[in-house]
């Protein structure tokens, strides 16, 4: 036999070990790969928080695998190719930038199934993407920031200007805008995921500057502790409760549940109820969840934004409804049209009334 | 009490002793750490150790044990002969970034065009990336005497911003939704960097590489530049004596190692990583600092420590998948691997002599 | 006296806060350099010292207690550094990164069960009465005791190198062992005190980071400052002075960076981004080339080991 065919080969002899997928299986390998430690306190956290409630929920049928700190790229190609040889019967890949590697090792083990989170390519019937509609929390924290602010100033700390983010901004600004006409918003690019130093160096800055309210989009709880040294500034837990800050400046969050999705693709594995799919669930589907809104929050506030999140939930609101005006002047959604989930998804553009520019 | 005294000449027996004798004791340590969290040491040594090279999947992993292995080498060559001179680029990271933008924005500039020569060109490209970037401390280095450790760093943040704003803005790829990161050059045949033999991850960089170290030994030991190199890194003022300038051993020191710091991003941003993205790279030029170290500075010993190297990250990660070991784990154990293998080397000058009375 | 939005008293008050960390940590790296040893392990040390600190202020319930952990948390992962170049004659650089890979690893493992929790609060020293006074106020009496710490240290350390005794050994070691040895110092001895007076400087920095700049610990906390604080050693020549001027330039660019895109400027945030790095590169330049030839201040042992061989 020659080298060449091994890799195919050994491909082939976990596929006949693992049997037909169509039937179920007794029990589920699930890998998992991540891009940060499970100490970072926010997004890989969350991730492996997930990977324990489908241990949880499926107890012996379930073998919970993962990897921390997978850097993007040639790596992650690696320890994906692994794991399938590892003989894990379905892998997610937790970050966008394992995006290629993923597709790429799908090709070679089609019945290994791969879930890969934020992305948007499947190149192979194998290959499954899933992300939340967080934009939907930041509807309410606008909402809430809109209604909160004292100096009709308020901050979004922004990683990198990518659609996710921009995504979120301009949610975040429409619904304040809607509730207080006069708010301002200002950005600060972070341009970094995670770290905390500079996230409270940003924080501070937007303090310095008069800005009462502020949202993150970094994974770090450096933001809301420098908020926490200034009376009168409110901010939000992000992707992760943050609890801790409950009696001092958080408001509330974004939690990102990954569980019961998680739960549900291992579930189907299981029961042989396995399809590709595309996911975006929001809050509806309990990916996003609402974190506790303090008694900080006036109690008509907390009413209103409760019951914005259980229009969301139901489908009776849409964050993205017309009539909205790209940040130029230039119409993109007509009076009482929703936003297509292609537009969100590329999105690189503020809605009217951002002042500055998303770099380039 | 034990005193260490010099040998009239390096010992052979412990130049080549000491890298087995400071594996060896990273095993004992390593295992002591391993068992203290719980885990079987001899299952995670073997994990590490051997599963990569003889194991069930060995076929798989001993060719990415060369892709790892690769761009540490090409890099660590080049810095190896700057340091023997005594010219400190620790920027080798930056200049590895900037020969993966100019040599992709080569070939994604051509997109889609299919000529044989765009692969070339872009290697060439690349290399002169990352010999620009390298040029920048040489240069102030030698016109205002700057300090070069200090500027090469600097500019290693300078470059992580430019990959920022390239995989963010102009190197986008125009079809990506949006999204951060370039073109993936494995959908662009002519500009890839393929694997040569299926299977054995062999590509141009791990070639490139092993060409490099055997001519980088000939510089060394055949040639002028070579001796000039090692004189003025063992004597300083005898090589201003013999003619040689210190401004063009910078130059040309700075040169060779930024060039091979840039062909090796440019290798592995066409092939392993596959497109421009915002951490595609992920710190090889500061590995290559302690692979140019536990190489002893030899071309040689160089290849060696590269894929000693190699061996703890693919097996590391087999360690963490399969045993369940935190990934901070790995990293100190490859903490004291280094430290092992840097201290046993005192061996090869030095011997202990028990010292008897006063000194 | 806002411009653009920037008010410039909130502004020097804040860099001096956030410049702390790395200003500690450049202190004690150059008495190590100023005795001829190059530890690049500083990012290590200031890690390490971020989790011993904030494990210690928990446990304990002390901040002070917490600075004095991570001191001596810095300290400690030194003294691997001092074994294996001053006793088994390592090359330095490479046991300096080294030393980094492995306080990364040993804090993100020993930071296990430490993560979202809030440490002892490390508040303002002086009375709000005084904080609260027009422009001095906020600039010279809001900060913690960490921040007065930092420049006294500086005085201090100014002092003990340019004027004592024990300043020219450190001095006499790091320009020439081999005269220092002729004349009786023990130099490697004087090396590892200095070193580790580095790593409990470093240690501090890093504390000062999970203890008040974030409050709270995770993995990777230190996020790259002690690269930085390298920088500053080498950026202001070695001189204590310098180092402070050099931090709070530094400190200085990031939040000024920071607030100019709050205030909305136009400046393209890629370049003030880049910004610090450019702006140290080009000071460098200017100081090394007003000097023609000699180096930069460098001590003139800098990296080198040294073996008595008699």
């Amino acid at each position: 036999m020659k080298r060449r065919n091994l890799l195919a080969t050994a491909a082939m002899g976990l596929m006949l070990a693992s049997g037909a997928f169509a039937q179920g299986m007794d029990k589920v390998k699930a890998c998992f790969v991540y891009v940060g430690p499970i100490g970072d306190g926010g997004w890989t956290f969350q991730h492996h928080d997930g990977a324990m409630q489908v241990k949880a929920a499926y107890g012996d049928k379930v073998e919970i695998q993962y990897q921390e700190s997978v850097p993007e790229g040639a790596d992650a190609e690696r320890v994906l190719t692994q794991m399938a040889l590892g003989g894990c019967n379905i892998i997610f890949t937790t970050s966008f930038g394992y995006m290629d590697a993923t597709n790429a090792v799908a090709a070679k083990f089609p019945n290994v199934k791969f879930e890969h989170a934020t992305g948007f390519k499947r190149e192979h019937p194998n290959v499954s993407t899933y992300n939340a509609r967080f934009y939907e929390g930041r509807a309410i924290q606008g909402h809430i920031a809109g209604k909160m602010t004292k100096t009709n100033k308020i901050g979004y700390i922004a990683s990198f200007p990518i659609p996710e983010v921009i995504m979120g901004i301009n949610s975040y600004y429409l619904h304040a805008k809607k509730v207080n006409p006069d708010v301002q918003l200002s950005v600060v690019w972070a341009f970094t995921w995670f770290d905390p130093a500079k996230e409270a160096d940003s924080a501070k800055a937007l303090i310095d500057q008069g800005v009462d309210v502020i949202a993150a989009h970094t994974d770090s709880t450096a933001p809301l502790a420098e908020a926490a040294k200034v009376e009168g500034v409110i901010g939000f837990g992000q992707a992760s409760d943050m609890a801790a800050y409950k009696d001092g400046p958080r408001v509330t969050s974004i939690i990102d549940n990954w569980g019961p999705y998680y739960v549900k693709r291992v579930g189907a594995l299981l029961d042989g109820t396995y399809e590709q799919i595309d996911a975006w669930e929001g809050i509806a589907g309990g990916e996003v969840l609402i974190g506790e809104i303090t008694d900080k929050v006036p109690a008509d506030v907390k009413a209103e934004a409760e019951a914005m999140r259980d229009a969301i939930a139901a489908g009776t609101y849409h964050p993205f409804t017309g009539p909205i005006n790209k940040q130029d002047g230039s119409p993109w959604l007509a009076e009482g049209q929703t936003a297509p989930d292609g537009d969100l998804l590329g999105m690189n553009f503020y809605v009217e009334g951002i002042t500055g520019e998303i770099p380039k | 009490m034990l005193r260490l005294e010099k040998r009239p000449t390096p010992s052979r027996f412990w130049l080549y002793a000491t890298p087995p004798v400071a594996v060896i004791l990273t095993m004992i340590a390593g295992g002591i750490l391993f068992a203290a969290m719980g885990k079987n040491p001899f299952e995670v040594i073997r994990t590490i150790f051997w599963d990569p090279v003889f194991g069930e999947f060995a076929f798989y992993l001993r060719g990415q044990l060369l892709v790892k292995a690769g761009p540490l080498i090409l890099i660590a060559i080049g810095l190896a002969l700057g340091f023997r001179a005594g010219i400190w680029n620790i920027g080798a990271e930056g200049q590895y970034i900037m020969g993966a933008i100019i040599g992709a924005s080569v070939g994604l500039a051509v997109f889609p065009t299919e000529n044989r020569l765009i692969f070339p060109v872009m290697v060439i490209a690349g290399a002169f990336g990352g010999w620009a970037w390298a040029m920048i401390p040489a240069i102030l280095k030698t016109r205002f005497n700057t300090n070069e450790i200090l500027v090469s760093l600097m500019l290693v943040y300078v470059a992580q911003t430019i990959l920022a704003k390239a995989s963010t803005g102009f190197l986008k790829n125009p079809e990506g939704m949006g999204f951060p990161g370039s073109r993936n050059f494995s959908s662009y045949p002519a500009a890839q960097n393929a694997e040569l033999i299926a299977g054995t991850g062999l590509h141009w960089g791990g070639v490139a590489a092993l060409v490099t170290a055997v001519l980088a030994w000939i510089l060394l030991t055949r040639h002028q530049a070579g001796f000039q190199i090692r004189l003025a890194g063992q004597a300083p003022r005898a090589a201003r004596f013999h003619g040689v300038s210190p401004a063009r051993l910078v130059v040309l020191c700075m040169g060779i190692s930024g060039a091979l710091a840039g062909m090796a991003g440019l290798f592995e941003v066409t092939g392993p990583a596959g497109q421009i993205s915002i951490d595609f790279n992920t710190g090889y030029g500061f590995t290559a600092i302690i692979v140019a170290f536990l190489g002893r500075l030899n071309p040689l010993g160089i290849v060696l420590a590269g894929f000693l190297m190699a061996l703890t990250y693919v097996g590391g990660e087999m360690a963490a998948t399969n045993l369940g070991l935190p990934a901070a784990a790995i990293q100190v154990f490859q903490g004291m691997l280094l430290f092992f293998l840097l201290a046993v080397d005192v061996l090869t000058n030095y011997r202990f002599r028990l010292a008897v009375g006063a000194h | 006296m806002d411009f653009g939005g920037i008010n410039p008293v909130i502004l020097i008050a804040t860099l001096m806060a956030s410049a702390v960390p790395i200003l500690l940590a450049a202190l004690g790296e150059t008495v190590v350099e100023r005795a001829g040893v190059l530890n690049l392990g500083v990012e290590g040390m200031m890690i390490i010292g971020a989790l011993g600190g904030f494990v210690v202020a928990v446990q304990t319930g002390s901040p002070v207690l917490g600075f004095l952990g991570g001191a001596v948390a810095g300290a400690a992962l030194s003294l691997i550094f001092a074994l294996l170049t001053q006793v088994f004659l390592a090359n330095q650089v490479a046991t300096g990164l080294a030393l980094t890979l492995f306080g990364l690893g040993v804090s993100s493992l020993g930071g296990q069960g430490y993560n979202g929790i809030k440490p002892p609060p490390t508040g303002p020293l002086l009375p709000d009465a005084l904080a609260d006074l027009p422009v001095v106020g906020p600039i010279l009496f809001g900060h913690d005791w960490v921040v007065y710490f930092s420049i006294l240290m500086t005085a201090v350390l100014w002092w003990v190198l340019k004027a004592t005794r024990v300043g020219l050994i450190i001095r006499a070691v790091g320009e020439s062992h081999e005269a220092a040895h002729a004349l009786g110092y023990k130099v490697n001895r004087i090396r590892l005190a200095c070193i580790a007076f580095g790593g409990a400087m470093a240690g501090m920095g890093g504390a000062y980071v999970s203890l008040a700049r974030v409050p709270q610990w995770v993995d990777g906390i230190t996020a790259g400052a002690g690269w930085i604080a390298l920088a500053i050693v080498v950026f202001a020549s070695w001189k204590p002075w310098r180092v402070l001027i050099g931090a709070y330039l530094f400190g200085g660019i990031t939040v000024l960076q920071l607030n100019l895109q709050v205030a909305g400027s136009a400046i393209p945030v890629e370049y003030l981004s880049m910004a610090p790095y450019l702006i140290t590169i080009l000071v460098l330049v200017i100081m090394s080339a007003g000097r023609k030839g000699k180096a930069s201040g460098a001590p003139a042992s800098l990296g080198q080991n040294f073996h008595a061989s008699r």
